[in-house]
C-alpha cells in the first residue's frame, strides 16, 4: 500500500518526527471513505477478509501537545465526527455495534392535553407544531390506540417543514403598511387578480398556499399560455425542460445550511451527494452533468480569531510550512495525503486583508459557530471532494458575504442532469418490489430532516451531531454507474420508479413512492453498518448514498447482475401495494407499525400563518459627497474591486473539475489568462451537438431591505447572466431557493410573501417559468446569552438555458483594441443596497430625503425588452463581448471587461441614458438592473442598431491599446494591472 | 474498424469522453468494467487500443490510483502485456497515469528488453501538487522534438492552441533517480512536457507525460480527450476563425493512435 518512491511504511507507530504528535481519527460509526478500498484491495491480494480503519498523523514543530490539540481542534479535525489521539492510536479491536433486543415503544398521547402535547413534539425532536399534534392524537384516537414510536417518527419526518414547505404552502394573511412617502422605494404590491388571492382592503389579502398562488402559478399561467417547453415543473425531484426533441434537461438546487454550521466539510460534501441524488431520482434517472454551488458566509475579517487561533496566528508562518512539508515530503509519516486533508492542515493561516473592509472592528465569535474562514474554507473542499470524484463539473456558483451568517452558513448545491424525453416520469406499481440499492443504513445523518427545520443553538453540536454525516462519493458513483446500466438495459428500463433517500430515509421514499399503493416493508432486511439499530432508527437513518427503486419482480435478476458487476450493494425491502393503502412496518416478521398513507400524506393540518410588511425607514440620503468624505473615483473602484462579493473566486473555481465529461464550451473563467469573471458557464448536454446549456445564478442580498425589489433583481441578474454567454431569453427555466429566518415572525414571513410574489411577477415579465425550488427556513442563532442572530433573507434564482448555436457563444473579455464599448438600460439614481454604500456609507443628514438611498427596482418592461435585444445581438455576431452590468455597478463592470481582455478602455458617461438625474456618483457605481455591457465592431453598429431597436443605448467608450482605464472629465485613469491585482488578491486563500 | 477498450472502475469518471474521443478519431470503443476483465482477462485480446482513463479510482483511497493499481498488478498485468506485445497502443490520462505507473507499465523495459514475468516495482512516482491543491486549468505544452511516443507525433503546437487541460491534486512527477530522467530523455521516453514557466504542479524536468520505449503506452497528466472541439479551448471565442481549423492537440493524438492500429491490423 505504499509506494516505493515517495513513501515508507512502517508496521507499528513511525517514530515521531516532531514536538508534538495527533492522529485523528472517525468517531465510530462515522464514514471511513478509505476503508472499504483498503479492504478491497488486501481481499484481492491475500484472499484475507480483513476489516480496516484509517487515521491521519501530524507530526507538529513547535508546539507542545496541548497545543497541538488546540490547533488539530481548530483545523484537522472536528470533534462532531472525529476523534483526537495524543499518542499513536492502535485500538485492540474495531468498535462494533451489539445487537440489540427488538422492542415495540408506545407513546401515551391520548390524554395529553396541550401542554403535555408541546412538551412530547420537543422532547421527541418531533419538531411539530401544536396544531399538529393535535391532529395526530385524534386520528390515534380514531385508530383507538396509542401511536408507537416509529409511527411518530414517520409522521414527524413527512409533515416536516424540510419535506412539506407547509411555511410556503400556508394560508397566509399578509398586511402592509407602506407609506409610499418615507418608502424606499418599496413598491405596494398589487395582488388583484392572481390566483389563490383574497383581497380584503388595500394592503390586506389572504393568501392560500402561497407557493401554489405565486411561484407555480406563473409557470401555469405561462403554460397555458402557449409556453410548450416545460415537460415536468414541481412534482418530481428536479424540474424538467425539453432540451432538444430527443432530450430533456433537469436542475434541481438545495439547500444543506444546519449540517455545514456544524460540520462544513461534510455538510457540503453531503450536500453536493444529495442533490446529485435528487438528479439520479428524476423521471426514471437523469444523467448528472454540472454541479453548482452558492455560499453565504459572515465576512472572515470581521469576527476575531478566539484566543487559540490567535495565539497560532503569531506561529502561523513557520507551523503551515512544517506541516506541508511533513505530508509532502519524501517518507512522510502521514501515508494518506488524499486531497480532503489538504486545505485542512493550512485552514488557521490568518486571513488576508481585503483592503476595503479591515478597518472595521473585530468582533467575538459566538460560543458554539466556526470562524467563518474556516467554514468557508470546508465547504469548498467538501464540495470540491464530492464533486470531482462524482465526475461531475461544478461550473457556476457565487459567493456572498454578510455578517448576520455568522450562525448560520448558507450553502446551497445545485446539479443539472440530462434523459432521454422518453424517461421524463415513473410510477410505482402495486405487487413492484421496494428495492434499495448503494450504501449502507446506519445511525449517522437521524433525524436529517426535523433537524433542518428547526433553529439552532450554541448546544446544537452537541445536540445534533448525529445528524451531521461524511459522505462516501465513491459508494454513489458506483450506485449511478449501475443505475443508468439498469435504465439503459436492452430490454428496457429495469425499473418503473426511483427516487433518493434524502432527508427522512426510507420513511420519505418508501412513503412518497407508495402514497397511492401502500407499502410493505421488512427493516431487517436493510443492510446495516454495524448491529444495534432499532427498526425505527432503520426507517428514519438518512445515510448517504442509497436510493429506492420499485422494480417488478421478473427484472429483479438482471438488476442484481448489473449491481454485482459495480460492487453495488441491493437489497430487497418490501414491497408496494397494500390493502387499504396501509404502510406497514414488519421486523423480523412482528408488525412494528401501521400507518394508514392517507393520513400520512394529507393529515397535515393547513397552517394559518400572518405576516405583516413595513419597508424600513428610508436612511440618510446622500453618499459620501453629503457625509464630507473624499473619495477619488479611482480609489472607490479599486475598493469595489476588491470586495469579497465581487473579488474574483479563482481560489475555489481552480479547485473544482469544472470540465470532466469533456461537455465544457465556455468555463467559469474566462480571457485570454483565464482571469476573466464570466458571467455563465455553456456546456453540451449531448455531445456531438451544436445546441448548449447555459447555467448561472442571480443573488441579489444587497437590496434585503425589502426582498421584492431583491427578488426581482436576482432574476433580473440570472437572465442577464444567461443572455451575455448566448442564450434565448425565451428559453430560459428559473428556480427559486429561499433561505429564511423563522417565520413564525410576522414581519419575516411578510418579506417571504414579497419575495414569493415577485417571483410571480418576475417569472410572468421575463416569460421564464420556475420549474423547481425549496426553502429552509429557521436560519437563526441563538447565542449563549440569549441573543437571536437572524440571517439576511436570502433567494438565490438558478437559471440554466438553451444556447440555439454554441458557436455564437460570447465571453465578457474584451477581445480588440478599437472596438466600442456600448451601454443597454437606462442608469438610475438609487443607490440602495449598492456596494458603494455598503463600502463608503450613505449616511449623510437624515432630512430631507434623498432618493439614492432608494432600493433600485427592475422596470419588467424594459428589462426583459433589453434582454431580447441583446440576444439578437449576440446571435447576430455583433456583439463581441457581453457583461451584465451587477455588483459594484458600471465602472467594476467595464473594469473587468479590459482587464479580461488585457485591453485599455477610455470611458466617457456624457450620452448614459439615464432614468431620472443621477449623481456622477451614481452614473459609476449604481447598481440599476436591466444594463448589458456589450464590445461592438466600428462597422458593425448599423446591425447593432438593428437588433437593439426598442431600447435605450449608448455608446460610452472605447477599447484600446493603453494600459489604462480612463473616464472623460475625471481624474480617473487607474493601471489595468492594478484593478486586476486588487481584484484578483482578496481571495486568493 | 480499430477497436478501443475502455477500462471503468468504482471511481472512474473520464471513461466517456475518452470513448467519445476515440470514436471522433475512427475507432469504436467499448467500456469494460474492471471486474469483468479480472474475472476474463481474455477479453482484452479482442481490442486494438487501450484507454485507462481519467477518475478518483476506489477514491483514491491512501493515494491516487493506489488501490486499482494493486488490483491490476495482480490479475490483469500479464494480460495487459500480452496487448503491448502485440502493439496496442495505450493511453492513459491522469488517474490512468497515476495507475499505469504503480502497476509499472511505464516506464517499461528499456528498449530490446522484454517485459518481465511479474510487476516490476515502481520507479516513478506522482506526488501531491507543490501547491497542496487540486487545480484545474490549462497549461502550456511543449513535445520533445525526438519522442518516440507514437500519440505525441506531429502535433501542431503553437502560442494559440498548444495547451492541455489538467485537473488534478497528485500530479508531481517525481522519478526514483536523476539518471532514470537522463535515460527517458535520451530514450525518446518523454513525450509531453509542460512549458518551463507554466509547470503547474511541480513535476520534475516539466515532465507533463512519458511513453514506454516502444512509443505505444502513453501516460499523461493532463486530459487530451478534453481538447477534442475548437469550443473546448479556454479562450476559443478570442481565436480567429482560421485558428480553429483541423483537429485540436488533443483529437490529433488520438488520430495518430488509431491510424497505428488501423496500420497494425492490416500488417
Amino acid at each position: 500500500l505504499a509506494d516505493p518512491v515517495t513513501e515508507e511504511a512502517s508496521i507499528g507507530s513511525a517514530t515521531p518526527r516532531g514536538d508534538a504528535l495527533i492522529e485523528v481519527h472517525p468517531l465510530p460509526g462515522v464514514m471511513d471513505p478509505d476503508a472499504e478500498p483498503v479492504e478491497l484491495a488486501i481481499r484481492t491480494m491475500l484472499g484475507v477478509d480483513a476489516r480496516a480503519r484509517t487515521g491521519r498523523r501530524y507530526d507538529l514543530h513547535g508546539v507542545d501537545t496541548a497545543a497541538a490539540r488546540v490547533i488539530a481542534e481548530r483545523t484537522f479535525a472536528n470533534p462532531v465526527i472525529h476523534a483526537i489521539h495524543e499518542t499513536p492510536y492502535h485500538p485492540e479491536s474495531f468498535p462494533a455495534g451489539t445487537p440489540r433486543e427488538m422492542r415495540i415503544v408506545e407513546v401515551p398521547i391520548l390524554d395529553l392535553d396541550d401542554e403535555g402535547l408541546a412538551k412530547l413534539s420537543r422532547s421527541a425532536h418531533l419538531f411539530l407544531s401544536l396544531d399538529e399534534m393535535k391532529a395526530i392524537q385524534a386520528e390515534y384516537r380514531r385508530l383507538g390506540r396509542n401511536p408507537r414510536d416509529i409511527e411518530l417518527e414517520t409522521l414527524a419526518q413527512t409533515w416536516s417543514e424540510h419535506c412539506v414547505h407547509k411555511t410556503l404552502k400556508a394560508t397566509i394573511r399578509y398586511r402592509e403598511e407602506i407609506d409610499a412617502g418615507a418608502g424606499r422605494g418599496a413598491p405596494r404590491l398589487a395582488m388583484r387578480n392572481r390566483p389563490g388571492h383574497e383581497v380584503h382592503e388595500v394592503g390586506f389579502v389572504t393568501i392560500h398556499n402561497l407557493l401554489k398562488s405565486t411561484v407555480a402559478a406563473a409557470t401555469r399561467e405561462l403554460m397555458d399560455d402557449g409556453l410548450d417547453w416545460c415537460l415536468s415543473v414541481f412534482v418530481d425531484n428536479a424540474g424538467v425542460i425539453a432540451f432538444d426533441d430527443e432530450h430533456a434537461v433537469c436542475f434541481k438546487v438545495e439547500t444543506h445550511n444546519h449540517p455545514s454550521a456544524i460540520e462544513p466539510y461534510g455538510g457540503a460534501a453531503t450536500g453536493i451527494g444529495g442533490v446529485i441524488r435528487d438528479v439520479i431520482g428524476t423521471g426514471l434517472a437523469a444523467r448528472p452533468i454540472a454541479s453548482t454551488d452558492v455560499f453565504c458566509v459572515a465576512l472572515p475579517d470581521r469576527w476575531k480569531r478566539n484566543e487559540a487561533e490567535e495565539k497560532n496566528g503569531t506561529t502561523e508562518g513557520t507551523e503551515d510550512t512544517e506541516i506541508r512539508n511533513e505530508l509532502e515530503g519524501a517518507g512522510s509519516s502521514a501515508p494518506d495525503v488524499s486531497s480532503a486533508a489538504r486545505d485542512q492542515e493550512v485552514s488557521y493561516a490568518a486571513p488576508p486583508d481585503p483592503p476595503s473592509v479591515s478597518s472595521v472592528l473585530q468582533k467575538d465569535l459566538p460560543v458554539g459557530c466556526l470562524h467563518p474562514q474556516r467554514i468557508l474554507r470546508q465547504t469548498v473542499a467538501g464540495v470540491r471532494d464530492y464533486g470531482n470524484r462524482m465526475g461531475i463539473p461544478t461550473l457556476n456558483g457565487a459567493v456572498w458575504f454578510d455578517d448576520d451568517y455568522i450562525g448560520n452558513v448558507l450553502v446551497y448545491c445545485g446539479c443539472v442532469g440530462v434523459m432521454p424525453r422518453a424517461m421524463i416520469a415513473g410510477a410505482a406499481r402495486p405487487g413492484d418490489r421496494i428495492i434499495i440499492v448503494g450504501g449502507r443504513t446506519g445511525r449517522d445523518g437521524i433525524h436529517g430532516a426535523t433537524f433542518s427545520s428547526a433553529e439552532l443553538t450554541d448546544t446544537h453540536a452537541d445536540e445534533f451531531s448525529h445528524a451531521v454525516q461524511i459522505g462516501n462519493p465513491v459508494t454513489e458513483k458506483k450506485m449511478l454507474d449501475a443505475i443508468l446500466e439498469a435504465r439503459d438495459h436492452e430490454d428496457g428500463c429495469l425499473y418503473s420508479a426511483i427516487t433518493d433517500c434524502g432527508a427522512g430515509g426510507f420513511s420519505s421514499s418508501v412513503g412518497e413512492m407508495g402514497a397511492e399503493l401502500g407499502a410493505e416493508v421488512h427493516l431487517e432486511r436493510a443492510p446495516l453498518k454495524y448491529e444495534g439499530l432499532t427498526p425505527t432508527e432503520i426507517w428514519i437513518s438518512e445515510a448517504q448514498e442509497r436510493m429506492t427503486l420499485a422494480v417488478p419482480e421478473e427484472n429483479i435478476s438482471k438488476l442484481r447482475v448489473i449491481c454485482r458487476r459495480h460492487d453495488v450493494e441491493m437489497c430487497e425491502l418490501g414491497h408496494f401495494g397494500t390493502d387499504g393503502r396501509d404502510l406497514i412496518l414488519r421486523h423480523d416478521g412482528t408488525e412494528v407499525g401501521r400507518l394508514p398513507m392517507q393520513f400520512l400524506h394529507e393529515g397535515l393540518p393547513e397552517t394559518m400563518r400572518e405576516a405583516r410588511w413595513s419597508p424600513p425607514a428610508l436612511p440618510g440620503g446622500g453618499t459620501h459627497e453629503g457625509s464630507g468624505l473624499r473619495l477619488s473615483v479611482g480609489d472607490a473602484l479599486l475598493g469595489l474591486l476588491a470586495h469579497p462579493n465581487i473579488a474574483s473566486k479563482r481560489w475555489i473555481i481552480r479547485q473544482y473539475d469544472h470540465e470532466v465529461q469533456g461537455r465544457s464550451v465556455l468555463k467559469p473563467l474566462v480571457g485570454g489568462e483565464g482571469e476573466g469573471p464570466g458571467d455563465a458557464a455553456v456546456i453540451t448536454p449531448v455531445r456531438n451537438s451544436m445546441r448548449g446549456l447555459a447555467i448561472a445564478n442571480g443573488l441579489a442580498t444587497g437590496l434585503k431591505d425589502d426582498p421584492y425589489v431583491m427578488t426581482l433583481a436576482a432574476i433580473d441578474e440570472c437572465v442577464r447572466n444567461l443572455v451575455c454567454v448566448g442564450a434565448d431569453p425565451a428559453r430560459i427555466a428559473l428556480l427559486d431557493n429561499f433561505s429564511w429566518p423563522s417565520c413564525t415572525e410576522e414581519r419575516a414571513l411578510g418579506g417571504l410573501v414579497r419575495a414569493a410574489e415577485a417571483c410571480y411577477d418576475g417569472a410572468k415579465a421575463y416569460r421564464t417559468p420556475f420549474i423547481s425550488g425549496k426553502d429552509s427556513l429557521n436560519n437563526q442563532f441563538t447565542t449563549e446569552d440569549g441573543r437571536t442572530i437572524r440571517i439576511p433573507p436570502t433567494l438565490l434564482i438558478s437559471g440554466f438555458g438553451i444556447v440555439p448555436d454554441i458557436g455564437r457563444c460570447t465571453t465578457m473579455d474584451a477581445k480588440a483594441a478599437g472596438d466600442l464599448l456600448l451601454i443597454v438600460g437606462l442608469t438610475g439614481e438609487a443607490m440602495g443596497g449598492s456596494h458603494y454604500r455598503l463600502l463608503y456609507g450613505g449616511d449623510g443628514p437624515p432630512e430631507p430625503p434623498d432618493s439614492s438611498g432608494r432600493l433600485p427596482l427592475v422596470d419588467l418592461e424594459r428589462a426583459p425588452a433589453a434582454a431580447r435585444a441583446v440576444h439578437r445581438a449576440i446571435a447576430c455576431g455583433a456583439a463581441r463581448a457581453a457583461h451584465d452590468c451587477s455588483e459594484g455597478g458600471l465602472l467594476v463592470a467595464a473594469a473587468e471587461m479590459a482587464f479580461a481582455g488585457g485591453a485599455g478602455l477610455k470611458l466617457d458617461l456624457a450620452a448614459l441614458p439615464t432614468d431620472g438625474e443621477p449623481s456622477p456618483t451614481a452614473e459609476c457605481f449604481a447598481e440599476t438592473p436591466g444594463r448589458y455591457l456589450l464590445e461592438v465592431r466600428r462597422n458593425d453598429l448599423n446591425e447593432i442598431d438593428e437588433a437593439l431597436d426598442g431600447v435605450a443605448y449608448a455608446i460610452i467608450g472605447e477599447f484600446d491599446d493603453s494600459s489604462t482605464l480612463d473616464l472623460a472629465n475625471t481624474d480617473l485613469e487607474l493601471d489595468i494591472e492594478e484593478m486586476k491585482q486588487a481584484w484578483l488578491g482578496t481571495l486568493d486563500w | 474498424m480499430p477497436r478501443a477498450l475502455i477500462i471503468t472502475t468504482a471511481g472512474i469518471n473520464c471513461d466517456r469522453e475518452l470513448a467519445a474521443s476515440f470514436v471522433q478519431a475512427g475507432a469504436e470503443a467499448r467500456l469494460v468494467h474492471l471486474n469483468e476483465l479480472m474475472a476474463d482477462p481474455g477479453r482484452i485480446d479482442g481490442f486494438d487500443l487501450i484507454g485507462l482513463p481519467g477518475g478518483f479510482a476506489h477514491g483514491d483511497a491512501v493515494a491516487a490510483g493506489r488501490i486499482a493499481a494493486q488490483l491490476i498488478r495482480r490479475r490483469l498485468y500479464p494480460a495487459l502485456v500480452r496487448a503491448l506485445e502485440r502493439g496496442v497502443p495505450m493511453i492513459a490520462p491522469c488517474n490512468g497515469f497515476q495507475i499505469a505507473l504503480q502497476v509499472g507499465l511505464l516506464p517499461g523495459p528499456v528498449e530490446g528488453e522484454a517485459w518481465p514475468a511479474q510487476p516490476p516495482a515502481p520507479t516513478a512516482a506522482l506526488a501531491t501538487n507543490t501547491s497542496a491543491r487540486f487545480i484545474d486549468r490549462w497549461v502550456k505544452i511543449e513535445i520533445p522534438a525526438r519522442t518516440r511516443c507514437i500519440w505525441t507525433q506531429d502535433l501542431t503546437i503553437d502560442d494559440q492552441c498548444g495547451l492541455l487541460p489538467i485537473a488534478h491534486g497528485e500530479g508531481r512527477f517525481i522519478p526514483r533517480s536523476d539518471e532514470l530522467l537522463q535515460r527517458l530523455e535520451a530514450a525518446g521516453q518523454i513525450a509531453v512536457r509542460y512549458a518551463a514557466d507554466d509547470n503547474p504542479n511541480g513535476s520534475v524536468g516539466d515532465v507533463a507525460g512519458i511513453c514506454d520505449s516502444t512509443g505505444l503506452i502513453f501516460g499523461l497528466m493532463p486530459h487530451p480527450e478534453r481538447y477534442t472541439r475548437w469550443t473546448q479551448h479556454p479562450w476559443w471565442t478570442r481565436l480567429d476563425v482560421g485558428d480553429r481549423r483541423g483537429d485540436p492537440p488533443g483529437l490529433a493524438m488520438f488520430r495518430n493512435a488509431v491510424a497505428h492500429a488501423a496500420r497494425v491490423a492490416v500488417a
